[in-house]
């Protein structure tokens, strides 16, 4: 442990009470949030069968995992959406490489790219379910065509981005388009990378969730779906909860990664 | 003694949708084996691009660039170019940044290895091998990028302005550095710069160009005495009487 002058210990001792004081309020308006809720709920204010409270939520998800139904909805979930993710990104980045490595090629598919990152995709639900049938498959497809747009786009941005310097110098050297892209475009674009992957896992649980609006028999988004219909407003609530977990933990996950890869800079 | 590079009739136009450019016409001149040359211009007169075309990056419109008696078609072995920027990878070690064009090469082997770490040990940036680029100083950058530009053992360095994105003060060091490793390991030197001082502190030899499009307006042989550092350059009496001549050239 290094010795630090008196200064650099109340410097110290500022920043992590600060981090006390951000801590401490986040938890803090979570916990009068659920309270607030749970008392308006129980003494009528507001109407539990509609706005439901944290206790008929937790009841609800305790009821899930004795029937057992709880994690085969989640796995189900998970599994298309890790599957989308997983698929989009990989083929996302493969297809800004190759735009990347011709230029023409870029030049003749970017109109392509646009228009098909504006248009909606849930206007292909219909066709979809008919290619895919009424099953996980579609699920996933519908997972990776809403992610693989955002990856090329954001990769090849990334890509081009590179320090045209830095270029010429590894052609000075008579580096190979292949050198130039193993030494200098993919590490310099690592933050890219790491970013756009951040975006894919919040497009991906889109995609998946919307998916199983369309088709499914399982699933959270089933659940939700489920639970609108037969008014059982518990079951939604229960259901977002548990996405919003999901959700936070595979951003920690990449946000894990992140650290790890971007450690040097 | 022979020419190691030399430039016959080089011309070159740059071509964009709305217009043409001519950058370079009938530009020629010869650098001697072991001889530091400098070229002087104004600014945009197409100095950069005469470093282009003669490491191979991009055809001349027409002449002829000769270096050890073969035209140049594609960057060269024989030739180390040092961009106006260090452009060290910041994902990179030192060591590894300076390992860069022998790894391009495929020539990265241990004896490869011990050659560049001599150099970083003569240089003072041997406790540096080990950290990244951005923990060192911009003059130590400059250097790092001068070993990396040696190190594939290139017969001619070309030198683009190398100094122009440090502070006064540490332009001065460098320069003696730079000057001092180019001499000690010695190499052939292409120096171009707008700024009359550095050239007049560093070459043998000055050869000042036009406007563009760039021709060669004069050429001078300087006769300072070998042993003077750039810095005891500066001080010398004659010093000023060619940054008078060259001024009057360049304006
Ligand atoms: N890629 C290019 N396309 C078109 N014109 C260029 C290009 N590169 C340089 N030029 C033009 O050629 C001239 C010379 O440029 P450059 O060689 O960079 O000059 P210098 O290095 O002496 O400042 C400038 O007028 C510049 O605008
Ligand atoms: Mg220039």
């Amino acid at each position: 442990m290094e010795k630090y002058s008196y200064e650099h210990a109340l410097y110290l001792k500022k920043l992590r009470r600060q981090n006390i004081v951000v801590y401490a309020l986040r938890f803090g308006i979570l916990a009068s949030f659920l309270a607030l809720w749970e008392v308006l709920s129980d003494t009528g204010v507001i109407d539990g069968f509609i706005f439901s409270s944290p206790s008929r939520i937790l009841n609800t998800i305790k009821s899930l995992y004795l029937s057992g139904e709880l994690f085969s909805h989640i796995a189900t979930t998970l599994f298309e959406t890790i599957l989308g993710f997983a698929i989009a990104s990989v083929s996302g980045i493969l297809v800004a490489v190759v735009m990347w490595w011709s230029d023409t090629l870029k030049k003749v598919t970017e109109p392509y790219i646009v228009v098909l990152n504006s248009l909606p995709k849930i206007a292909l639900g219909p066709l979809i379910i008919i290619w895919f049938g009424a099953g996980s498959g579609a699920i996933i497809f519908m997972a990776v065509i809403i992610t693989v747009i955002v990856t090329i786009i954001n990769m090849l941005a990334g890509f081009i981005e590179v320090d045209g310097g830095k270029i010429l110098l590894l052609k000075s050297m008579g580096a190979s388009k292949r050198q130039i892209f193993t030494k200098l475009i993919f590490p310099a674009s690592l933050p890219t990378l790491v970013s756009t992957l951040k975006i894919n896992v919040g497009m991906s649980w889109i995609g998946s969730i919307m998916g199983e609006y369309l088709v499914s028999k399982q699933g959270i988004g089933y659940l939700i779906v489920y639970g609108g219909q037969v008014f059982k407003l518990d079951l939604v609530m229960a259901s977002t909860f548990i996405l919003c977990v999901l959700a936070g933990v595979m951003y920690a996950l990449v946000a894990f990664a992140e650290k790890s890869l971007l450690k040097r800079r | 003694m022979d020419n190691l590079l030399e430039l016959q009739g080089v011309c070159l136009t740059y071509h964009t949708k709305n217009k043409e450019t001519p950058a370079i016409k009938d530009l020629t001149f010869s650098v001697k084996r072991g001889e530091f040359t400098a070229i002087i211009g104004p600014s945009g007169c197409g100095k950069t691009s005469i470093m282009t075309l003669i490491s191979g990056l991009m055809p001349a419109s027409g002449g002829k660039i000769i270096i050890d008696g073969e035209p140049v078609v594609k960057p060269s072995d024989k030739i180390g170019y040092m961009l106006q920027k260090d452009e060290l990878f910041p994902w990179l070690t030192i060591m590894k940044n300076v390992m860069l064009p022998l790894e391009i090469k495929k020539k990265s082997n241990d004896k490869a290895k011990e050659y560049v770490t001599t150099l970083l040990e003569k240089y003072g940036l041997k406790e540096f091998a080990d950290y990244y680029p951005n923990q060192l100083s911009g003059g130590m950058r400059q250097r790092a990028a001068l070993i990396r530009t040696l190190a594939a053992s290139p017969e001619l360095l070309l030198l683009d302005e190398p100094f122009s994105a440090l502070d006064y003060q540490t332009r001065l060091s460098v320069c003696n550095d730079v000057h001092k490793i180019i001499k000690t390991e010695g190499k052939t030197a292409l120096l171009v710069t707008h700024d009359i001082s550095e050239a007049l502190s560093l070459a043998d030899k000055i050869v000042v160009l036009t406007d563009r499009p760039s021709r060669v307006k004069n050429s001078y042989e300087l006769d300072f005495d070998k042993e003077l550092s750039p810095l005891k350059r500066r001080e010398n009496k004659e010093f000023s009487q060619w940054f008078e001549t060259l001024w009057r050239q360049l304006n």
